[in-house]
């Protein structure tokens, strides 16, 4: 067992921040391992514009915006950066233990930050009645495809739930030349933000279904079709309102999970709602030492914002180091 | 002359079952099945139960060949197979003390069955075996010889098996005719795939659709009729919700809603037992969630309807109340091994004794192979070893150590594993390996396995399916 001084788990937005912020805070042993073999995260995935308004006063896409970090990363010889490293082990002492091809590390931390982020809800959480052909993706699995490596799912998309991912796929399956039939919400209101109803629906022509839901995914091998029907205010059906719309594809936007099993493991309080770290403040865990930041700590709508919570959590992490002797 | 002395037609539980039994004799064996890949019909949506035996009718095939089949898995199968099998035992409990002459008829009927080691236990007992019991329980049968296992792995242990004794086996060849033999020499001709296989005898193992099979080769005539079942996975963080298998008393038509546990460690709710005319319908439905989560909350009411991660229907294929296991006399040479519905699963290897007997009866000749080799080497499951293992395993392989998936923490070698060992689809490495069947459904690890998939098999992506040709997963690759 070895021991480092800060060990940041996940190279996404918010551990590239974290560790830059403890390194300038006076970390001098940083390891940040990230389960993927590049850095960034799903910043990698999102090819279109909007990020960093707030944080560099320009409109980067989503890698252009990694790389900034990920150079100031590779520049610090104090953060020493781990790929393809796959925590299974989190203890409440700060003993992390994680794979990688050839090994299996163990590591006695001073401090830790669980950078982890979020996973998708899936059409299991809703849950949505049906067959399970294939065809039926997590919207952000549908953008992984299509933006990273270049696969088109189908031909006709109907898009569950108005998350900004979900949003964003319509157009970018539109570009792609699919057809996107439409978007069905059960809310009276699209849960993402309205530049992305404007600028990924209506300038494309999508229609918008709002207090709709789908009943039913018809189809045996792939995706054939689904039933949709109009809602009252308890989500319950409106008879007499129903209709389906045919489609090859079934993206499933609605809503995000922060990814809180390895600070589960390590016996910190999580609330069941949320799935959020208990904590006095965000960024901290109820156990003194391990900190949580960026998409694990809460969803966040704007990466910009992730970046500045996040190096709060580096600096509480080299304060927590320099009151105590390791 | 045949090609074949035995052509299976059916390469679920029971198909999987008997040509690994056959396997053992110097046979010349076809396995045929219409999916992609072995266990694709009614066997992957089993609830995975070792039944002991109780809860059949005294007299009954499946009751002497359930508790038969749970002997086989308890002192030989598991072994020889490298099968992940727990024995946690059963509980089948009441809510109202005015039924317990019904438990202790149950009890009864087991014993005379020769299941072994039952008991009435009460609420003190339960207290300590099972405290997540909800306040309505009163007492319970407690049956200790019940247990759990990956029914698809079970399949997947057996057709591999079967197929290292040199049986072949043929996917996606679905059996359109089926022809006597000119001349009276005895035997069929079998066409599947638009190509013709000459046999000594058939086996009809063909689940849901052994009526069609059975017609077509002109055997009796039996109707089986699909009988739905929902279930419903929970979280694996709910992995110690229940010690047991919870049953409460069983209907006329099926066991009830139970609370299972899975030897993957999510417990199971379900199934509903709802006939159906399609022999396609796998559809969930709102009502069965709600039936399904009212029956197990009622044993245990802490499940909530957020713990679920999943759910899917299978069919169970009915014909009657027992199994039919039978030579054909009308059609020399044609077993039929139908309405193997449950305790199928467990009375497999049972069946399967039962369907080399009824062979060797009508004129099979089993002279037995002294090269057979009896074990199965068990798959790697990092999730089921200990840490200290593992790192023992990634200094023999690397790849051991490259995690594709999160949420079950399946290797990338693991994967490669599953397609060497046969899985050909998406569904097949997931039911092999536990990868995309947690909390996140695949959607970090698919584009992953899709990949390893690609460069195992050679395919384009455009060719990767879920579960064989009509899934394929992407239509189109910019390049």
């Amino acid at each position: 067992m070895t021991k480092r001084e800060l060990v940041i788990v996940g190279g996404g937005p918010a551990g590239m921040a974290a560790a830059l912020a403890a390194k300038e805070s006076g970390v001098r042993d940083i390891l940040l391992l990230e389960r993927d073999q590049h850095l960034g995260g799903i910043l990698n995935q999102c090819i279109h514009p909007g990020f960093g308004l707030h944080r560099f006063k320009a409109e980067l896409t989503g890698p252009e915006y990694a790389d900034r970090f990920i150079k100031m990363v590779k520049d610090s010889p104090e953060i020493q950066v781990s790929l393809r490293s796959f925590v299974v082990k989190l203890t409440g002492d700060k003993k992390i233990s994680y794979l990688k091809p050839g090994a299996l590390e163990e590591i006695e931390a001073g401090a830790i930050i669980l950078a982890t982020g979020c996973r998708e809800r899936t059409r299991e959480m809703i849950p949505i009645p049906g067959s399970r052909p294939a065809g039926i993706y997590p919207a952000g699995l549908a953008q992984k495809m299509i933006n990273m490596e270049g696969w088109i799912p189908g031909k006709e998309a109907v898009i569950v739930g108005s998350g900004d991912i979900g949003l964003i796929m319509a157009r970018r399956m539109v570009l792609e030349g699919m057809k996107v039939k439409a978007v069905i919400e059960i809310q009276k209101t699209s849960r993402g933000l309205v530049r992305n109803v404007v600028q990924c629906l209506e300038d494309y022509g999508i229609p918008l279904y709002l207090s709709h839901k789908i009943t039913k995914i018809y189809g045996a091998n792939r995706v054939e079709k689904v039933g949709v029907v109009e809602v009252d205010e308890n989500f319950n059906e409106k008879p007499g309102t129903g209709f389906e719309l045919s489609c090859d594809t079934v993206l499933i936007s609605v809503g995000l999970i922060p990814e809180n099993e390895l600070l589960e493991m390590a016996g910190a309080a999580i609330d069941r709602v949320t799935n959020t770290p208990v904590g006095p403040e965000v960024n901290l865990t109820s156990i003194p030492g391990i900190f949580a930041c960026g998409n694990a700590a809460k969803v966040y709508d704007l990466v910009d914002w992730v970046s500045r919570d996040s190096e709060k959590a580096g600096k509480m992490a080299a304060e927590y180091l320099g009151g105590k002797a390791l | 002359m045949s090609d074949y002395d035995v052509l299976i037609i059916g390469a679920g539980i029971t198909g999987a079952a008997i040509a690994r039994e056959l396997s053992k004799f110097k046979l010349k064996i076809l396995l045929l099945d219409k999916e992609a890949e072995p266990a694709f019909g009614v066997s992957k949506s089993n609830s995975g139960i070792i039944h002991a035996g109780t809860q059949n009718p005294p007299g009954s095939l499946k009751g002497r060949l359930c508790v038969e089949g749970n002997r086989l898995m308890r002192e030989e199968m598991a072994k020889d197979l490298g099968l992940h099998f727990i024995q946690c035992g059963q509980l089948i409990v009441i809510f109202d003390l005015k039924d317990l002459p019904e438990l202790e008829k149950i009890r009864l009927e087991g014993e005379t069955l020769g299941v072994e080691d039952l008991r009435i236990v009460d609420r003190l007992w339960l207290n300590a075996h099972e405290p997540g019991l909800g306040p309505e329980v009163q007492a319970a049968l407690y049956v200790p010889s019940a247990g759990i296992i990956s029914p698809y792995r079970f399949v997947y242990a057996l057709v591999e098996n079967a197929v290292r004794n040199g049986v072949e086996l043929k996917t996606s060849h679905k059996v359109t005719a089926i022809k006597r033999l000119k001349g009276g020499e005895p035997g069929f001709e079998v066409t599947a795939a638009r190509q013709v296989f000459r046999t000594r005898f058939l086996v009809n193992a063909a689940g849901l659709f052994a009526d069609e099979v059975s017609a077509l080769a002109g055997g009796a005539d039996f109707k089986i009729t699909p009988r739905k079942g929902e279930e419903y996975l929970l979280d694996k963080k709910r992995e110690h919700i229940a010690n047991h298998i919870i049953f409460p008393l069983p209907t006329p038509d099926s066991k009830g809603i139970l609370i299972i546990r899975t030897s993957d460690g999510n417990p199971m709710i379900g199934p509903t037992a709802h006939a159906t005319e399609d022999k396609g319908d796998l559809s969930t439905t709102d009502e069965g969630l709600a039936e399904v989560l009212a029956g197990a909350r009622r044993m245990m009411p802490t499940i909530s309807k957020s713990d679920i991660i999943a759910y899917f229907s299978g069919l169970r294929p009915v014909c009657g109340h027992d199994f039919i296991i039978r030579h054909e006399d009308k059609a020399p040479g044609l077993v039929n091994v139908a309405g193997i519905q449950s305790p199928g699963l467990t009375a497999a290897p049972a069946i399967a004794n039962h369907a080399r007997d009824i062979l060797a009866d009508n004129g099979l000749e089993l002279i037995p192979r002294k090269d057979f080799h009896r074990n199965r080497e068990k798959p790697v499951h990092l999730l089921q070893i200990p840490l200290s293992k593992t790192r023992e395993l990634i200094k023999k392989e690397p790849a051991y150590g490259d995690i594709v998936c999160r949420c079950e923490m399946v290797s990338a070698q693991e994967i490669r594993d599953a397609i060497k060992r046969g899985a050909r689809t998406l569904d097949g490495v997931k039911f092999r390996t536990r990868a995309q069947s947690g909390r996140c459904h695949g959607g970090f690890c698919t584009t992953r396995i899709v990949k390893i998939m690609q460069e195992e098999l050679g395919l384009p992506v455009e060719e990767i399916t879920k579960r064989g040709p009509g899934s394929e997963l992407i239509m189109d690759e910019r390049k």
